[in-house]
């Protein structure tokens, strides 16, 4: 496959993703034929209101939350058919996917480099290696000075910039992130964001990040927005500084 | 990385804790199996050490340990007179208890052929063996008793010309070592109250038989000292104790002494074995009843806690789940946790043990065979407390680090 052929092919592809909670009088459509193509290097931002299915939608790309039908396509690779997996989905997330949460959900008792270097090491990294590329990835993201600091040592901004660099730790294809920004003041949020674009744009991954924060829009490829389990109709895509 | 023990660092102090309260039943299992071993070892020291080849016994009893034994001591002679016998010997032994001090003292009163036994064997700390045929002993320094000192045991009073360590019997009283005339003086001690009514009541009985009515030197006799009238048995010891000579035919000896009617025979091994199925199997079977519990205890204190530990990081958990983690990288969180915690309790428990048993009041007897027993046991207890935690952990789904 030429280079070429391979930008062709979508960081992910969502196909007339349904998802049902519930059955009888308690069913719930949480999200409806929703279809959705991010490219690699294009930084998606999911936008709508609580209880839009934003989150949802999110977790069955991450691949934690079957789909009830449809289909889930990443990097070309058909991955799941409605409930039915058609990989190892702990492999396969281990291999091409990065998430970061509303909190860092950082593992406490692992020092902000270890935080890091352990999703490189299950990733049968060896644990040399794995500690170079964390300390890399931290320097990085700018908080290689505290790479020895336990998560409760750091503030909420150092925590999810190091939780960033856990998502990236395995190079991955697709990067999922819930709310990234939301316990983070509006300085710090826009950082992340910003930082999020430039691991977009300078690794070439497909980003989705779903977000209530408008302040930060400006720096998303592409803005699509989710109401009631369907994405409307409409969806904007920004130029960088303006819209096109 | 190793992340149990990088779990452990983070909550050291709850794991130190814990591990301690674990040491501690471990040590308490540890000691329940040195009790026992302790428990034989003393029940079979004497038997150890004696240096009998064969132990002579009244007729139909497991004596003079298991059970009561009383033969004529002039038997040693018949024993004597076959061939391939080197030397047989009287045996006494019996337990008294007297007030020492306003104490309780309870002792096990072994009697010593003299002059062929002076107690050269017994493994003295302090003093000498028995130089003369009557008021000395050798005791045991569990009794308390210093050198030079007297007791009145009877009518007599002895003196102890020798300590020696760790010498007790299967109750875990401690030795005394003396004459067999000495240890029969004491056991069959008489107060001469009560021999003066055993006396008259001789005479009045002599008084109202024929014989004694046409017999007056009889009837002068049975009034007096009990040594004087012919008719009395003659003295009982416990057993006798048979060495055989060098290249002797044992089998041999046995038959030819099996087929007296009037004692049981029995060899050495033959003498452990009963008092290890004796008096000790009890004891045996109760310690090793208490050790199945304690370590079934330890097992679900064990569970419990690295349960509990798995349920604090149940988030973390599924976050690696998240990631990616496979099961064993899991697995192996918890279960290295489990093990660590079994084998540091078991090395605690053998530390503190190295303290702590020489205070029990009964001998602890640690051994190499035991102790690798019991490590792998804890091994396995570990592995078998390690599956609750590792179950939830495999049942959390990874998305509930979103909840």
């Amino acid at each position: 496959m030429t280079d070429d052929t391979q930008a062709l092919i979508p960081a992910i592809e969502v196909i007339e993703l349904t998802k049902v909670y519930g059955e009888g009088h308690t069913e719930v459509v949480a999200v409806k034929d929703v279809t959705l193509r991010v490219s690699p290097g294009e930084i998606v931002a999911l936008l709508g209101p609580s209880g839009a299915g934003k989150s949802t939608l999110l977790t069955a790309m991450a691949l934690i939350n079957p789909p009830t039908s449809g289909r889930i396509i990443i990097g070309g690779e058909p991955v799941m058919d409605g409930d039915q997996a058609l990989v190892d989905l702990r492999a396969f997330r281990r291999r091409h996917l990065g998430f970061v949460f509303q909190k860092a959900n950082l593992i406490p008792f692992l020092n902000a480099v270890e935080n890091v270097q352990i999703a490189l090491e299950i990733n049968d990294t060896p644990a040399r290696i794995a500690r170079q590329r964390a300390m890399e990835l931290l320097d990085y993201l700018g908080v290689g000075n505290r790479a020895n600091n336990l998560p409760e040592a750091l503030s909420g901004g150092e925590q999810q910039r190091v939780a960033v660099a856990r998502a990236l730790a395995n190079k991955p294809s697709l990067l999922l992130a819930d709310e990234p920004t939301a316990a983070l003041d509006s300085q710090r949020g826009r950082q992340v964001m910003e930082l999020f674009a430039k691991v977009a744009h300078e690794r070439n991954a497909g980003v989705i990040v779903v977000t209530h924060d408008s302040r930060a829009l400006d720096v998303f490829d592409r803005i699509v927005e989710m109401e009631d389990g369907r994405l409307l109709p409409h969806s904007t895509s920004i130029e960088r500084g303006g819209e096109k | 990385m190793n992340l149990a023990v990088r779990d452990i660092r983070h909550n050291f102090g709850r794991f130190a804790f814990t591990t301690v309260g674990i040491g501690l039943l471990l040590m308490l299992v540890m000691g329940m199996s040195g009790i026992y071993r302790g428990l034989i070892f003393d029940a079979t020291l004497l038997v150890d050490r004696i240096g009998a080849d064969l132990w002579v016994v009244q007729e139909d009893t497991r004596g003079p340990f298991a059970e009561i034994s009383r033969i004529p001591a002039n038997l040693e002679d018949r024993v004597r007179a076959v061939p391939g016998v080197a030397l047989a010997r009287r045996f006494v032994s019996h337990t008294i208890q007297r007030d020492q001090h306003g104490k309780p003292l309870r002792m096990v009163v072994q009697g010593l052929a003299w002059p062929e036994d002076k107690g050269d064997w017994v493994p003295l700390v302090a003093g000498r063996p028995l130089r003369q045929a009557h008021y000395e002993m050798i005791a045991d320094l569990s009794l308390g008793l210093s050198l030079g000192e007297k007791l009145a045991l009877g009518k007599d009073v002895y003196q102890v010309v020798g300590l020696t360590r760790g010498m007790v019997g299967n109750s875990g009283d401690g030795m005394t070592f003396f004459t067999v005339s000495d240890a029969m003086a004491i056991q069959f001690n008489t107060p001469g109250e009560a021999m003066r009514l055993e006396r008259a009541s001789r005479q009045a009985r002599t008084e109202n038989q024929d014989i004694g009515r046409t017999q007056p030197l009889l009837l002068e006799r049975a009034g007096g000292p009990s040594n004087g009238i012919p008719e009395l048995p003659q003295p009982q010891v416990s057993a006798i104790l048979v060495t055989l000579q060098p290249g002797a035919d044992t089998d041999r000896i046995m038959s030819t002494l099996s087929k007296w009617p009037d004692i049981t025979l029995y060899t050495k091994q033959q003498q452990r074995d009963m008092l290890i199925a004796g008096p000790v199997d009890r004891s045996r079977r109760q310690l090793g009843l208490f050790r199945a519990l304690l370590l079934v205890v330890s097992t679900i204190i064990i569970g419990l806690i690295i349960y509990t530990l798995t349920l604090d990081k149940i988030r973390d958990i599924a976050l690696l789940k998240l990631i990616g983690a496979r099961n064993r990288v899991i697995v192996g969180l918890i279960f290295q946790q489990s093990l660590l915690m079994g084998i540091v309790g078991f090395a605690l428990a053998w530390w503190l043990g190295q303290y702590a048993f020489p205070y029990f009041p009964r001998r602890v007897l640690i051994e190499t065979p035991d102790m690798i027993q019991l490590a792998f046991t804890v091994v396995l207890i570990s592995m078998l407390a390690s599956l609750l935690g590792i179950w939830k952990a495999l049942n959390v789904e990874p998305n509930s680090v979103l909840a």
